[in-house]
């Protein structure tokens, strides 16, 4: 589904990812770990399609095509999501027409007509009660004001609505306590099927027992120097980042 | 011969058809020759710096109308909020037009002032606050008050509720050619009384009217006075606003602008608070394009303990537009425990659009908390970026994005219908193209 050539970008003339190579096939989670600064926002945040960033040399294919031809809504239209490590405050746009408006341009990209009221209103019922999210929530204006575990809620169940086919979860886990961390992890595994990946980019390991991944990748000053299986992320907790560098 | 010159020899006709020897004369002649002293405003005065009438002072206007325009109602009609539900003050080229109106002396009179003026009936209420609060020395208001003749007359008395709305509404038909306009208009709300007042002034045709319009209004203890004034005329109009408002002990007066039309707009907005624990609040949103030109200038003057203030002013810039915002606050010595707030935010879409800010506070009392603030800036790019990664084109969410910057000075608009025209009037002047129910 996803698959990183030697990819090299950098940020105002600073060379930040130096060489990445990466696949994800459909069905599969991978969680990219690594101490701060090396690299682990940039390379989400270059896969969505973020303009500051440059790519130097390389490549991102999904589902073959190179997303360098793609600007971001249309990486977005493709099935990729982005959950933020920290989210956007948009104050004045409730969270319920924010993700309405994003449905429906998407389903508008797509050749979609727009998705019928009652359709939507049973669809985000459903979602935040998996999400244990509050209706009064929904009225609020989006992110503005949301407590940390509050914003992720948030993301998480902008992607439920979503569906995406490739999810990238920045730091999803940061500023969750464990209660919310479950609930969460439960919404991703939702997610979870044979034609679906997730990338998870966390610095802890603690995500990973409620999101069990497929492989374990360890980036560090902007290259992958290291990779497995589960236990990898559990080996490093024990170890620290020191050990793979 | 300059239109100073003209309006000042155009006094003599005035008084032709006027009541000379009815003592609001004496005070018409007292303004014109302040006016003469004074003469318009210009650049090198503080209050003036960043908007300039030499534009608007070239054109020549037509003072006095020559005869009587009448327009068809289905030819205006989208102008007004209601077809029945409000009472209606209408002017068509500064005479009023009986056909469009929809005025009521039952439980409250909402008539000409004109009327009010020259009845007796009315003469103590006029003595007692005509041109009472008004600024004698600001000359357009001078000028105002020389010429001033007609506009709307409103009062409420004690404990009266206005059960509808009431719409002022200016035309300007173009069929004189460049027009100048003063109405005048004077409100009373007396003690405990309420009322929703719409002000709007629309040309109808392609031409100049130059409007210098006057309003007092006179808020008496615990009444509650909404006011909307909805600039949206078209883009050859030129509108300077004069309102003064007094305020009473726990009297609420909350003053909506909405400028969105017109080449020049300058609005003149001034509360004075007169009584303990009043509530003033003023809300502007200013969205303009090409070289329209809009300034807010406000004073809020607390002369009394435990008041409060609040401002918040938004605009977007675009083109080559200018915007000014200068926003006084005077607190005075035995003001105490004043809460005064001031926010003036706005985001420039152009490089070529200017936006001139200044906040202005003298506080003269140790005990009170004020606040300013303001902010000029582009739309958010990591906000972009985060609507962009959730499938919204960047046209769309560059508008999604300014709609919501403007939209929620909408929350505080307490009629319903009035609330959906505005946001359709953004909607059409942001040019958005999907559909919000934000």
């Amino acid at each position: 589904m996803l698959e990183i050539n030697n990819l090299h970008a950098s940020v105002d003339g600073k060379q930040i990812l130096k060489g990445i190579d990466l696949k994800v096939s459909s069905g599969e989670v991978h969680a990219i770990m690594g101490p701060n600064g090396s690299g682990k926002s940039t390379l989400s945040t270059v896969i969505a399609g973020h303009e500051d960033f440059e790519i130097d040399k390389g490549e991102i294919l999904f589902e073959d095509e190179d997303l360098i031809d793609f600007n971001t809504e249309e990486r977005a239209h493709k099935g990729i999501f982005l959950s933020f490590q920290y989210p956007v405050e948009i104050p004045g746009v409730t969270v319920t027409n924010f993700i309405k408006t994003s449905i429906n341009q998407m389903r508008k990209a797509n050749g979609l007509d727009e998705m019928p009221a009652n359709v939507m209103l049973k669809k985000i019922r459903e979602k935040s009660d998996l999400l244990k999210i509050d209706s009064k929530f929904l009225s609020r204006s989006l992110n503005e004001g949301f407590s940390g575990g509050e914003k992720k809620r948030n993301e998480i169940f902008q992607m439920a609505m979503l569906e995406p086919k490739l999810a990238i979860l920045d730091e999803t886990d940061s500023g969750l306590d464990i209660d919310a961390l479950k609930i969460v992890a439960n919404g991703v595994n939702m997610l979870r099927n044979d034609d679906t990946a997730v990338v998870l980019i966390t610095h802890y390991q603690r995500l990973l027992d409620y999101i069990v991944p497929d492989f374990v990748h360890v980036l560090s000053d902007g290259k992958i120097v290291k990779s497995g299986n589960k236990n990898l992320a559990i080996e490093l907790e024990a170890k620290g980042y020191d050990w793979v560098k | 011969m300059d239109f100073k010159e003209k309006l000042i020899s155009s006094f003599m006709v005035f008084e032709q058809d006027i009541d000379l020897s009815n003592p609001v004369h004496e005070i018409r002649s007292r303004s014109l020759k302040k006016f003469e002293e004074k003469g318009f405003p210009n650049k090198k005065q503080e209050a003036w710096k960043y908007t300039s009438l030499a534009k608007i002072l070239k054109s020549d206007y037509g003072i006095f109308q020559k005869k009587e325009v009448t327009i068809e109602l289905k030819d205006v009609q989208k102008y007004f909020l209601y077809e029945i539900d409000t009472y209606k003050i209408v002017f068509i080229d500064g005479i009023y037009s009986p056909f469009l109106s929809d005025t009521t002396h039952d439980g409250l009179d909402v008539c000409l002032l004109s009327a009010a003026l020259t009845n007796p009936k009315y003469k103590s209420l006029i003595n007692k606050y005509f041109n009472k609060i008004s600024d004698k020395t600001d000359s357009l208001t001078l000028l105002n008050t020389s010429f001033s003749m007609e506009g709307a007359y409103i009062y409420l008395p004690k404990s009266v509720t206005a059960e509808k709305p009431i719409e002022i509404m200016h035309f300007s038909t173009g069929k004189q050619g460049d027009f100048f306009l003063q109405p005048r208009n004077l409100i009373i709300v007396e003690e405990n009384a309420e009322v929703q007042i719409l002000e709007r002034h629309q040309s109808l045709s392609n031409h100049r009217p130059f409007t210098n319009s006057v309003t007092e209004i006179y808020a008496k203890d615990s009444s509650r006075i909404d006011y909307y004034k909805i600039q949206n005329d078209r883009e050859e109009a030129y509108l300077i606003d004069n309102t003064y408002i007094s305020q009473n002990t726990k009297s609420n007066v909350h003053v909506h602008t909405f400028s969105f039309g017109g080449e020049i707009t300058r609005n003149n907005l001034n509360f004075y608070q007169n009584g303990e624990n009043c509530n003033s609040t003023l809300n502007g949103l200013t969205i303009i394009n090409a070289t329209q030109h809009v300034d807010h200038y406000t004073l809020v003057s607390h002369a009394q303990p435990n008041c409060e203030s609040h401002q918040e002013y938004k605009g977007i810039f675009s083109g080559k537009s200018v915007g000014v915002f200068n926003g006084k606050i005077l607190v005075d010595k035995i003001a105490q425990k004043t809460n005064a707030f001031q926010q003036n935010n706005n985001i420039v879409i152009d490089d070529r659009a200017t936006i001139n800010t200044k906040p202005q506070l003298e506080i003269f009392a140790d005990d009170v908390k004020c606040s300013h603030g303001c902010t000029i800036g582009q739309l958010d790019e990591e906000a972009l970026f985060y609507l962009r990664t959730r499938g919204i084109p960047i046209n769309e969410a560059r508008g999604l994005l300014t709609y919501a910057f403007a939209n929620n000075v909408l929350d505080s608009v307490k009629i319903p219908k009035l609330k959906s025209r505005i946001n359709q009037i953004i909607s059409s002047k942001l040019e958005i193209k999907i559909r919000h129910e934000l």
